[in-house]
């Protein structure tokens, strides 16, 4: 911050600092240190100082030395050479008497951050290895690692690895843990600190002496420790056993992920230990701190992946509080969708009802969404609330009430008809792109139920001038021509009038092409656009009473306790709201693409009944290689043709476009070209290579092969998934 | 590991700071800063990336607490790090305030030095850290005599003559040599936070009772001190519900350093406290209230002419009678796009307010007896008011605080001090109840 008159602030400093007479006045004189050091904090630039501060830090007030210290360590790096000259004062202050002048001048000169430091402190430090007082030692040991951090590169100390591992015994506790975060340091490139069967013991024995910050990382550090047999693991789970309870919900969560994680072929003592943490986790949902809450919800959250039922009983623990800030209040609100069951769902949305109304618009219309979502599965209940929110008549209300209108029926068809009722009486429009858009799909989609949809739909049309968004212009497009279809005599003008303004007036490519697309569509005829234009009227891989899937817990188990539940994109409340609502939309446009690349393919045999494939969750490379391992092939086909010419990501696109995910494959134009994909089906997981070049077949050598191996077995999903593939391949190829 | 530690006044003033590990730039402090203030409501601010630096932060006491990173810790382990540092600063410098950390600031570099070296936690307890920290803490209250009469957080009532002040505990806990401020004193306060939602019919829909006993020591040296709770105290869901006088909770957790073998027989707690504040005992209770409600509200909303609500609302406080309630506030919403509002209230220093920002007019009562009923008339002027509008008013969510009382019930029966400690020493023992959350709907 460059303050303004700096520079004669420091010239002052620097003559009060160099006069005799306040250097006489140790009160003064301290005082003058002090101000050094809150310019500094404030970002001023006084390291002109730093002589004078080096003359202050040889004194035996143990506070002035500490803010000098301060001051050296933050300019060290600037002024190299000069800190060479407190360097003599700090190396005496070393062999002080008093144990704690000595850990503090050590302490200091290891955080001389600057180049050459290394060849001071290493006397020291190694001395400090063996010294009488833990403190001395505790700071030695990090020195250790400081010292490996000023010359990243260099080799490997050996007598200092082996010491460090030797404190490991040490009587002091922070000793003990320091050391395993110094060899860390040191050893990273060598993949950290070895934590063998003896190391382990003797850390899980020592347990109990350590305060709880150094509970929390020693359980971190036994997260690499694989125990040999059933017995020895069970041993080490009883030992740990009372943590899962600790008062320090650090300790608790830490405790759980070793757990998870040693028992991983244990599912019925994860499941003991997910239930023993419960309690802890449910208090700091509700600890006073709001970050700690937050933090105990997103973790919450994650267990609810693999058990849904854990909280079940605990439902009203994730009612909000009204002074709650939003974000904890959107992931309660997410908590409570996943909770919902047939004895509280009454309860859980008269409460979600209450936050509909809230004077933050981005919070009601999440408490919206979620009611929505628990309509998918308790439609009726959850449509009397939706539609008595319509009477509020306030525009960010009508608009969330409409999306979820528009995904309910898109999810679940058998609400069509009271959807359709209530739209139609709903007299006020959403006023947002949005809601503009969900209202003119549903017109579209079902505007035969509709009676007045016409003239909503014209009302739209004629005040396209002023309409600013091209998503808007583009759903009205669609929704007019499947309007047109199902009802022509009333629509036929005005999609006249909205055909006419797209192409000729519109100055929005994406608007004018699509407008085009229809036009150039219709003029094939109404059954070709027929064909065309309509697709399912509801999600075709959806049943209604499917709710999520339970994970296993090796899917989350590996990011519990780190930051990555609390900034996870994926989790957040407004994604979650924006992609529902984006879905049937996108679906919808689907639907306009020719029939070939559509999500669901019939198989060239008619005999057989359609297989849909599906993304679902994206796998890991890890696990890809595992079950490619595990799995025997279960068909090799050869494909006819080789492999497609175009680039890899029109391939990549193609594929995933027919719900195929690419995992990897080689670049370019080596021999043998490999593609490894995946995708799922009805409940099963395909995974298939492709290959070609292979060696062990020359007779096919020009021809793309595919092995295919799945996932539980079914021969009919893998029947279908070749010749989705086949096509796909032969479309782009 | 942690990066850097920093503290910001919420005008991003820099108060603190401290480079652990030379990874980061200073800059980032200001990158911190200008993420947080941009954040929109609905973002998440505790944990926050740029490049690869983390930042997580706590707010206490206005200011934010901020530690950067580039590994992935625990969560867990950096908030509460961070929300001891802030008790740990509280302790010593009294307060917690943008004023006290400013005034303070060396004390806190040299207790930032001795809990963590190089991004790595070293200790976080008083007992060993009083033996290090060498600067004295500046008390940035000034004593005067506007404190001691304030009815404030505890609710000092003049009728008993030994209540400590509210603003007796905080003061810093290393005193200054001198001995006029080394008081021996010890505070044990029992501290619950309750939540309730009551449904429209004046059904109790959840209620939510989080306690904790909280210790605030300043005796110089640390002895055994043995807290008896209520014998006929109960642990646990099963226990079949006989004689009522029982009081019960649901779960409780307890300080490592608590010793519990006189627990299970006698409900007693033996612990030696350290220097500071620290919490001995959570306890936590679901559902079943040993008493009812503190208060319970009767409203009724109607439409008057054409643009105006009436809003009635009479409310009653449980309590017994000798207890009151404080800064009882009251916040009804209201339908948007009110303009106006006259209101009839019972006695002249309860007061009332519409607030259009907000969507809710707040009715304040700043002391509210037991047993006692009040009521208030509130007329609110709404252009373009719909029968559809009246959906908007509620619910009514109400904030307050009750002294000397506990909703569990739990009470401790006595504190005893071991007769090794020398002196004399004064012991205090506070009961308070705050609102987490109180809504009742309409």
């Amino acid at each position: 911050m460059p303050y303004f008159g700096s520079e004669e602030m420091v010239k002052e400093l620097k003559r009060a600092l160099s006069n005799p007479n306040v250097q006489a006045d140790r009160l003064r004189y301290k005082n003058y240190i002090t101000k050094v050091i809150r310019y500094m904090t404030q970002g001023l630039d006084v390291s002109a100082l730093f002589m004078d501060m080096v003359k202050a830090s040889a004194t035996v007030d143990i506070a002035q030395k500490k803010l000098v210290y301060l001051y050296m360590c933050t300019y060290a790096s600037d002024k190299p050479d000069l800190a060479l000259l407190a360097i003599n004062t700090l190396r005496k202050d070393c062999a002080d008497p008093n144990p704690m002048v000595r850990g503090l001048a050590l302490r200091n000169m290891c955080n001389f951050r600057m180049p050459g430091m290394t060849e001071y402190i290493e006397q020291p430090i190694v001395a400090g290895l063996r010294d009488k007082a833990s403190y001395v030692r505790r700071v030695a040991v990090l020195g250790c690692a400081k010292m490996h951090s000023l010359q990243p590169n260099t080799d490997i100390d050996g007598t200092i690895v082996n010491e460090l591992y030797a404190l490991l015994r040490d009587p002091d506790p922070v000793v003990v843990v320091n050391c395993l975060r110094a060899l860390e340091e040191i050893l990273k490139d060598e993949g950290g600190v070895v934590i063998n069967k003896p190391i382990a013991h003797h850390l899980l024995n020592r347990m109990k002496d350590l305060d709880s910050w150094a509970q929390s990382e020693v359980l971190t550090f036994l997260l690499r420790y694989r125990p040999r047999s059933d017995d020895e693991l069970f041993d080490i789970l009883s030992l740990l056993d009372s943590f899962l309870q600790s008062a320090h919900a650090h300790v608790a969560v830490a405790t759980l992920r070793l757990f998870l994680q040693l028992a991983s072929a244990h599912p019925a003592v994860q499941a003991d230990a997910l239930l023993c943490t419960s309690a802890p986790l449910l208090a700091t949902c509700g600890a006073a701190s709001r970050e700690l809450r937050f933090a105990g919800l997103c973790h919450v959250q994650q267990v609810m992946r693999s058990q849904p039922g854990l909280f079940g009983t605990h439902y009203k623990r994730f009612f909000c509080g009204y002074s709650e800030p939003t974000y904890i209040k959107f992931r309660k609100m997410e908590i409570l969708v996943e909770l919902v069951n047939d004895e509280n769902v009454a309860l859980v949305l008269e409460e979600l009802r209450s936050y509909c109304t809230d004077v933050s618009p981005e919070l009601a219309q999440a408490a919206i969404a979620a009611i929505g979502r628990i309509a998918q599965t308790y439609s009726e209940k959850c449509l009397d609330i939706l539609t008595g929110l319509l009477a509020l008549k306030q525009d960010h209300i009508t608009s969330a009430v409409i999306q979820m209108f528009r995904d309910l029926v898109w999810f679940c068809p058998q609400s069509t008809a009271a959807v359709c009722q209530t739209v139609e009486a709903c007299v006020d429009s959403p006023q947002d792109s949005e809601g503009k858009q969900a209202l003119l799909w549903l017109l579209g989609e079902h505007g035969d139920q509709i009676s007045s949809a016409p003239y909503v739909m014209e009302g739209y049309i004629d005040g396209l001038k002023t309409e600013l968004s091209s998503a808007v212009k583009m759903e009205l497009l669609t929704a007019s021509v499947k309007m047109f279809l199902c009802r022509p005599a009333e629509t036929q003008d005005m999609l006249g009038r909205l055909l006419h303004y797209c192409i000729e007036e519109e100055s929005d490519v994406c608007v004018r092409d699509r407008a085009l697309l229809c036009y150039r569509l219709l003029q094939r005829g109404v059954e070709e656009t027929r064909k065309v234009v309509t697709g399912p009227k509801s999600d075709p891989s959806m049943s209604v009473l499917t709710g999520r899937q339970e994970e296993p817990i090796s899917q989350w188990a590996s990011t519990f306790n780190t930051l990555g539940p609390l900034s996870g994109c994926d989790l957040c409340p407004q994604t979650a709201v924006i992609s529902a609502a984006d879905q049937p939309s996108s679906s919808a446009e689907k639907e306009l693409l020719p029939e070939s690349t559509d999500v669901t393919l019939s198989s060239p045999d008619d005999t057989e009944e359609e297989i849909s494939l599906s993304l679902g969750p994206p796998l890991s490379h890890e696990t890809f290689e595992k079950m490619w391992l595990d799995l025997e092939i279960l068909q090799r086909q050869t494909m006819g043709f080789p492999r497609p010419r175009t680039a890899l990501d029109t391939l990549q696109a193609a594929l995933q476009l027919v719900k195929i995910q690419t995992l990897a494959f080689t670049p370019g134009a080596t021999v043998p070209w490999k593609a490894y994909i995946y995708t799922r089906s009805t409940g099963t997981l395909i995974l298939a290579e492709l290959l070609q070049g292979d060696q062990h077949a020359p007779g096919i050598d020009e021809s793309l092969v595919v092995s295919v191996k799945q996932q539980p077995v079914n021969q009919h999903a893998i029947r279908g998934f070749v010749s989705i593939l086949k096509g796909v391949l032969g479309d782009v190829w | 590991m942690i990066s850097q530690i920093f503290i910001l006044s919420s005008k991003g003033d820099h108060l603190i700071y401290k480079d652990f590990r030379g990874e980061a730039s200073k800059d980032s402090i200001n990158v911190f800063y200008e993420m947080v203030t941009a954040l929109s409501g609905d973002q998440t601010p505790v944990v926050m990336s740029h490049k690869d630096l983390h930042f997580i932060h706590v707010r206490q006491g206005g200011l934010y607490w901020v530690a950067s990173t580039k590994t992935n810790p625990s969560p867990f382990t950096i908030i509460e790090f961070l929300n001891r540092l802030a008790a740990l600063t509280k302790d010593y410098c009294g307060s917690l305030s943008e004023k006290s950390v400013r005034m303070n600031f060396a004390l806190i570099y040299e207790l930032l030095d001795e809990m963590v070296d190089f991004g790595y936690i070293q200790t976080t307890s008083t007992d060993i850290l009083k033996n290090f920290i060498q600067t004295e803490a500046v008390s940035s209250k000034p004593f005067s005599l506007f404190d001691l009469s304030n009815v404030g957080l505890f609710g000092a009532e003049t009728q008993q003559s030994k209540v400590a002040p509210s603003v007796a505990a905080s003061r810093p806990i290393m005193s200054s040599r001198g001995e006029q401020s080394g008081k021996n004193e010890i505070f044990v306060d029992v501290i619950e936070r309750l939540s309730v939602v009551i449904g429209s019919k004046g059904v109790l829909m959840k209620s939510d009772i989080q306690g904790e006993i909280r210790i605030k020591c300043f005796l110089p040296t640390s002895s055994e001190m043995r807290i008896g709770l209520n014998e006929e105290l109960s642990i646990g869901k099963s226990q079949q519900k006989g004689y009522s006088s029982a009081v019960r909770v649901d779960e409780c957790r307890f300080h490592q350093a608590v010793k519990l073998d006189e627990f299970d027989t006698f409900r007693i707690l033996k612990v030696c406290p350290s220097q500071g504040e620290q919490t001995v005992m959570q306890y936590q209770l679901c559902d079943e209230l040993p008493c009812a409600p503190p208060f319970q509200l009767f409203p009724s909303v109607q439409k008057d002419y054409v643009n105006r609500v009436l809003i009635f609302l009479k409310l009653r406080c449980d309590l017994p009678p000798k207890s009151t309630a404080l800064n009882v506030s009251i916040t009804v919403p209201v339908p948007k796009g009110s303009v106006s509002m006259s209101q009839e209230l019972s006695s002249p220093d309860q007061t009332a307010e519409l607030q259009p920002k907000n969507k809710a007019l707040l009715w304040e009562i700043p002391r509210f007896p037991g047993g006692a009923q009040l009521s208030a008339l509130f007329k609110v002027d709404v252009p373009g008011l719909s029968s559809a509008s009246l959906l908007e008013v509620g619910p009514v969510s109400m904030s307050f605080e009750l002294a000397k009382q506990t909703c569990s019930g739990l009470q401790i029966r006595f504190l005893r001090l071991a007769p090794t400690q020398t002196g004399l020493s004064q012991r205090w023992v506070r009961y308070v109840t705050h609102s987490d959350s109180y809504t009742i709907r309409i």
